[in-house]
């Protein structure tokens, strides 16, 4: 990152004035914590006593016998507290909140995810909470809206533009520029304006050390690939970051195919010819935009992909290459999902689906002496309503329907 | 230099000078053309006009919903010019632009300078283009002199503020309070105190923004500022009694 919060020709902070006192203080703490190995340590042990880090490294035998190539190895960032990766970014952010001495946070969500980690840590550590969620992910993200608000956090239902993440990021940003004094806007993946892209990459790159440690002590040598869902790119940057200096290490990112990559209904950022660079939500990357600069809505079956932009940093690493990004349509990601359940009794997330679809396209035509890492950033459970839908499960819907009946007649 | 000697001359005259907002194409060009005649024609001395962002970060649920209702409509960024450039024919007051940076970025720096400077455009407020990141649209506002507004807010330091001013021109927008545009603003000592500074840090003349509703609120800044923005009011006004309503309203202000 360059002084101005650039990767290459991407990020930046395209900040409101009345932000500007704040993000020096926000960088002059980061660049403090990043300075001291202290603060490393401190962050360490509160994971592995919290959370459960080091998260496991699983051998999938199954899948690798289904397709018959490289060994597929499973990073399991389900198992981290709450669900998914996002408690790397959050738990940090607390370390750094608790040193600023603010007293409240705000966050964002799509998935739900994120939003819980906050409510969480904020519950943790005494923060007054907010939460920010688009409509349509209240909807479709039922359960964590719950215990987000059973954490004591404030759920705010944003109902302005696509009702999604994008929409939930502005509304956390005119609160964040009400309440600057004492509110730290814990931002959720590895965008919005500098520092936030290296920060919460920096927090997230824990997956990677981990990862590469437990490959080389179950395989031996560095993976042949490693494969991540993108949405804004933070459970990417997590687990690329450590192999991006190992050459012999191919990086890709899944992005939502949506309906297709010709359908218009999609959240493809970089592997369609769809985005071009654009400036908002404080920083430049590519956007699903029309000629005018009017952001597109988007369309993914996992709410936490479903966003315009991504990470500047996957977009640096794009132009340079370093990073291959393919995409996964909503149809490859149930099936992917499926499979993954009958195969090794395990409910990725769907937005971590994606990252199985990549992996599982492109397995069997690896040697069986190589290996390739599935970041699976989280787990499925909180979609149940989602994926019991699409799976049209009979005896879930009468459930829900009796339960209906149940509770209009009480 | 061209806007900030037109304000100076019109403050001759005026112990305050009013600037209005309007989001372009919001209920629809035609009740914008209407809402600008009232407003010039009861004494406003200056115009922002906003052209719509999907994205507007730093506005509140009035002028949001206006932004949204006016992309709905299907108002486009060549549409704003045509606009501007008729209403600019029209009047004698300056007019500016007011939008995001992305719909700058989008159509490409230089070629919208050159349109605005076309369409009689006078300067332009852009909330999310702190000049860290506006390097070379300094630049250009000063190749086709138009000028870039920047802002002052009761979080900026004294050295901000010192250092915000070097880069802009025309007048400074002080932002009245934390938040978001259309809220009340308290205008108690605390404010006189951040006028002061805003004051002495700036050789320009002094606009104050946000929460301004009311003929006291503008008796209360005179002295103070130079200029008081009316935002968020004459659009809920205009909603509530349509267009006509904002002539009387204007003239009571006075």
């Amino acid at each position: 990152m360059d002084q101005n919060g650039f990767f290459g020709n991407w990020g930046g902070a395209y900040i409101p004035e009345v932000l500007y006192q704040t993000f020096e203080e926000l960088k002059e703490e980061y660049s403090r914590c990043r300075k001291d190995p202290a603060f490393w340590q401190e962050y360490l042990t509160l994971m592995s006593t919290y959370s459960c880090r080091p998260t496991p490294l699983t051998y999938a035998d199954n899948l690798t016998r289904h397709f018959g190539g490289a060994k597929i190895y499973i990073k399991r960032e389900d198992l981290n507290h709450t669900g998914a990766h996002k408690a790397n970014n959050v738990m940090g952010q607390g370390l750094l909140v608790k040193r600023m001495g603010k007293k409240r946070v705000i966050a964002e969500t799509g998935a739900g995810q994120h939003g819980m980690a906050t409510a969480t840590m904020a519950a943790k550590f005494g923060l007054d909470c907010t939460i920010y969620m688009g409509e349509e992910d209240v909807l479709r993200q039922r359960p964590n809206v719950f215990w987000m608000e059973k954490m004591g956090a404030t759920v705010v239902t944003v109902k302005d533009g696509s009702r999604t993440l994008k929409d939930a990021i502005n509304e956390a940003f005119r609160d964040w520029v009400t309440n600057v004094d004492d509110t730290h806007y814990v931002f959720g993946t590895a965008c919005g304006p500098a520092p936030f892209p290296e920060m919460v990459a920096w927090f997230q790159s824990i997956i990677g050390i981990e990862a590469a440690e437990q490959i080389m002590e179950y395989h031996g040598k560095m993976p042949a690939r490693v494969y991540a869902c993108v949405g804004g790119g933070s459970n990417a940057m997590g687990i690329f970051k450590r192999f991006l200096d190992e050459p012999d290490v191919e990086l890709i990112g899944v992005e939502a195919g949506g309906h297709g990559a010709d359908s218009g209904a999609h959240a493809i950022r970089l592997s369609s010819p769809d985005a071009t660079p654009g400036v908002a939500q404080g920083y430049k990357t590519m956007f699903l935009q029309d000629d005018d600069g009017q952001m597109k809505h988007t369309h993914s079956v996992a709410a936490g992909l479903d966003y315009v932009g991504v990470s500047p940093i996957l977009s640096d690493l794009w132009d340079k290459k370093q990073v291959r990004f393919e995409s996964a349509t909503d149809t490859e990601v149930m099936q992917a999902l499926e499979l993954t359940m009958k195969q090794e009794g395990i409910i990725p997330a769907l937005e971590s689906s994606h990252a199985f679809v990549g992996a599982f396209k492109e397995a069997g035509k690896l040697a069986k002496d190589e290996a390739i890492i599935i970041n699976q950033s989280g787990r499925g459970d909180k979609d149940i309503f989602t994926i019991a839908h699409a799976f049209e499960d009979p005896s879930w819907k009468k459930f829900i329907i009796d339960r209906g009946i149940e509770y209009s007649n009480s | 230099m061209q806007l900030e000697q037109q304000l100076r001359n019109k403050l001759k005259d005026k112990d305050i000078l009013l600037m209005t907002h309007i989001v372009l194409g919001y209920p629809s060009l035609d009740v914008n053309r209407e809402v600008i005649k009232q407003m010039v024609e009861n004494g406003v001395d200056c115009i922002e006009m906003q052209i719509p962002f999907s994205e507007p970060m730093a506005d509140g649920p009035i002028i949001l919903k206006a932004n949204q209702d006016s992309l709905l409509t299907g108002t486009k960024v060549a549409d704003c010019f045509t606009f501007a450039a008729e209403i600019t024919r029209q009047y004698d007051i300056p007019f500016l632009f007011m939008t995001y940076y992305n719909i700058i970025f989008k159509y490409g720096e230089e070629n919208f300078f050159q349109r605005a400077k076309e369409c009689g455009i006078k300067g332009f407020i852009i909330p999310d283009l702190p000049p860290e990141m506006g390097k070379s649209f300094l630049e250009l506002a000063d190749k086709y002199q138009i000028a870039p507004i920047l802002i002052f807010t009761p979080t900026s330091t004294d050295e901000r503020m010192k250092k915000l001013s070097t880069y802009g021109n025309g007048f400074v927008y002080c932002v009245a309070r934390r938040g978001v545009t259309g809220k009340k603003s308290e205008f108690d000592q605390n404010f006189d105190g951040y006028l002061a500074r805003c004051r002495a840090a700036t050789k320009l003349p002094l606009a104050v923004g946000f929460g301004i509703q009311s003929k006291e609120d503008i008796e209360a800044l005179k002295g103070k500022a130079d200029m008081a923005v009316i935002g968020s009011r004459t659009i809920k006004l205009v909603e509530a009694e349509g267009a006509e309503a904002v002539g009387p309203f204007i003239a009571a202000l006075r």
